[in-house]
């Protein structure tokens, strides 16, 4: 087994969590990396300053895939002031695997999409 | 086809010190010379050679070693122009690239020449240095963009060439496709243009590295290509227009080395070539240009096309058998040079590219700088094999093992 395709990310890839779309989603946000044609839409359900819920639909490759099914489960329930400021760290740490530079924008496409959706459409600035 | 002795690819390897290194542990196959190419040791050392025996800024200079440097560039000038087939080396413009050659003209002749509802034609195969300048030239002078759009294997559609061809100024499109390895028939939509009026501009790119070019046969106006994707060095690329154009055209970039005379208020320009090349020029990767166009003449074009179409058959061949795989581009090798693109249901080209990457094989992946293309085939990205000079039929082989390795990991 390939350790940059461990068995935790195929897993996510095959069968992701939180997959689909919510009907009644306050906010829809889509992010797409053009230079190699991955797509990921959040859909998000705030509750009382929390995200309620989160569903997400995407195509790509298995990194960009596997890192917004494990996104998913790492942000629901959580305060959204909180989410604003998400960081990138906590994402790749779930990843667990090195990530080369140029695989990067695969595996923080949510992360940023999610950065996107929260502050009003407009990406905050970080630095990696 | 005509019969040539087959190139010796191991003495060519030898040739090649990249090829002594290891990636992941594994022997280097390169597989992306679409992208660019290896470069020989005389390559490098020619340049090496400048360097440390006569660097001097050329063309002016009345010394010794500036003398040497201009004699040097300019005759990896005539080399070019002799390589392929031009009437005079005054029509050999060097520029950065073939991006900038394409520029060059957009700028040059497309602003002096190109009216508002004027038509450019194009196709939908372009790498978006063949596209994006013209969308740039149309906006700006209120011209209109049209296409050729293929057929399902990957061949431009010329039925209704000649209605496209109805005001059209220009026609600009690649010699030979990056993505799907068609060879464009260059003379049949040539005569068509210049029927119509229409002047025609070639993106040779992909061509000029891999099968003998002769653009005087072709009938074309315009040719542009890389150096580095024909074992030359990065950062120096040809315009090659027939004498008539760049004597008209007006200056693309001004500065010193373009002008004759230069007064406060105005300038007057210097002979073609050096009119357009405004500025120091690179004289290093010019000498090394050169020295691959010895190099590749030492080999022979129609051997080194003959070599890639051994191997794009085997790779189709081969290919074809992986389970699932959606093989792109002509099913013809002699309409298919040497760059193989594929899809698999379920590996992404980028977990692929990756993954192969594991076996020290170098694969392309993603949209080949060619969106629309990849918008047409109704995908994302695919991945690219591409060959040259000093690939072999088992390196086809490595790549269908790790493919099939890749396609485990994802089932």
């Amino acid at each position: 087994m390939d350790d940059l395709y461990r068995e935790q990310i195929l897993d996510h890839y095959k069968n992701p969590h939180n997959f689909g779309e919510l009907p009644d989603a306050d906010i829809t946000q889509e992010g797409d990396n053009p230079l190699c044609g991955d797509v990921v839409t959040l859909y998000l359900k705030l509750d009382d300053g929390k995200l309620g819920s989160v569903r997400f639909r995407g195509r790509g490759c298995a990194i960009s895939q596997a890192s917004a099914s494990m996104l998913t489960d790492m942000i629901v329930g959580r305060p959204v002031s909180e989410l604003k400021h998400f960081p990138t760290s906590d994402l790749l740490e779930e990843l667990g695997i090195q990530i080369s530079p140029a695989r990067m924008k695969c595996a923080t496409l949510s992360v940023n999409t999610l950065r996107v959706a929260l502050n009003g459409g407009a990406a905050e600035v970080e630095d990696e | 086809m005509i019969q040539t002795r087959a190139i010796d690819v191991e003495s060519i390897r030898r040739d090649f010190p990249i090829f002594t290194r290891k990636v992941n542990g594994k022997p280097l196959v390169y597989l992306d010379s679409a992208a660019t190419s290896q470069k020989p040791d005389g390559v490098i050392e020619s340049m090496n050679d400048y360097y440390r025996r006569y660097n001097a800024n050329p063309h002016r200079g009345v010394y010794a070693i500036s003398e040497e440097a201009t004699a040097a560039y300019e005759s990896a000038r005539q080399k070019v122009a002799t390589f392929i087939q031009a009437p005079s080396p005054k029509e050999i413009v060097f520029t950065r690239n073939v991006t900038e050659a394409i520029n060059l003209v957009r700028y040059s002749w497309g602003r002096a020449n190109v009216r508002a509802g004027d038509r450019i034609l194009l196709t939908e195969m372009e790498h978006h240095s063949n596209l994006v300048p013209w969308q740039l030239l149309a906006r700006e002078v209120g011209a209109q963009l049209d296409f050729l759009y293929i057929d399902d294997d990957g061949l431009l559609r010329l039925e209704d060439l000649d209605r496209k061809l109805e005001g059209a100024r220009l026609v600009a499109f690649t010699h030979q496709s990056n993505t799907l390895g068609t060879i464009n028939p260059v003379k049949a939509i040539t005569q068509a243009a210049h029927r119509a009026g229409a002047l025609v501009l070639v993106d040779g790119a992909q061509a000029v590295p891999h099968m003998a070019v002769n653009v005087a046969d072709l009938g074309i106006d315009f040719y542009g290509f890389s150096g580095h994707k024909m074992c030359g060095p990065t950062g120096i690329g040809v315009l090659w227009a027939r004498r008539a154009l760049l004597e008209a055209m007006p200056p693309f970039m001004g500065g010193g080395d373009m002008i004759k005379r230069v007064r406060l208020q105005e300038a007057t320009w210097n002979d073609l070539p050096w009119k357009f090349e405004a500025g120091t020029p690179s004289v290093a990767e010019g000498i090394g240009l050169g020295a691959a166009v010895d190099y590749l003449c030492g080999i022979g074009m129609d051997r080194v096309r003959a070599h890639e179409r051994t191997l794009v058959e085997y790779a189709l061949e081969k290919l074809q058998d992986v389970p699932g795989i959606r093989l792109y581009g002509p099913a013809d090798s002699e309409i298919h040079g040497g760059a193989v693109s594929f899809s698999l249901p379920n590996v992404h080209p980028h977990d692929l590219a990756t993954l192969v990457d594991r076996e020290g094989i170098a694969i392309r992946a993603g949209h080949h700088c060619t969106q629309p293309l990849m918008e047409r085939l109704g995908v994302p990205a695919t991945s690219r094999a591409s060959f040259y000079i000093y690939n072999r039929p088992a390196e086809v082989d490595q790549l269908v093992e790790a493919i099939e390795k890749a396609q485990k990991v994802f089932n």
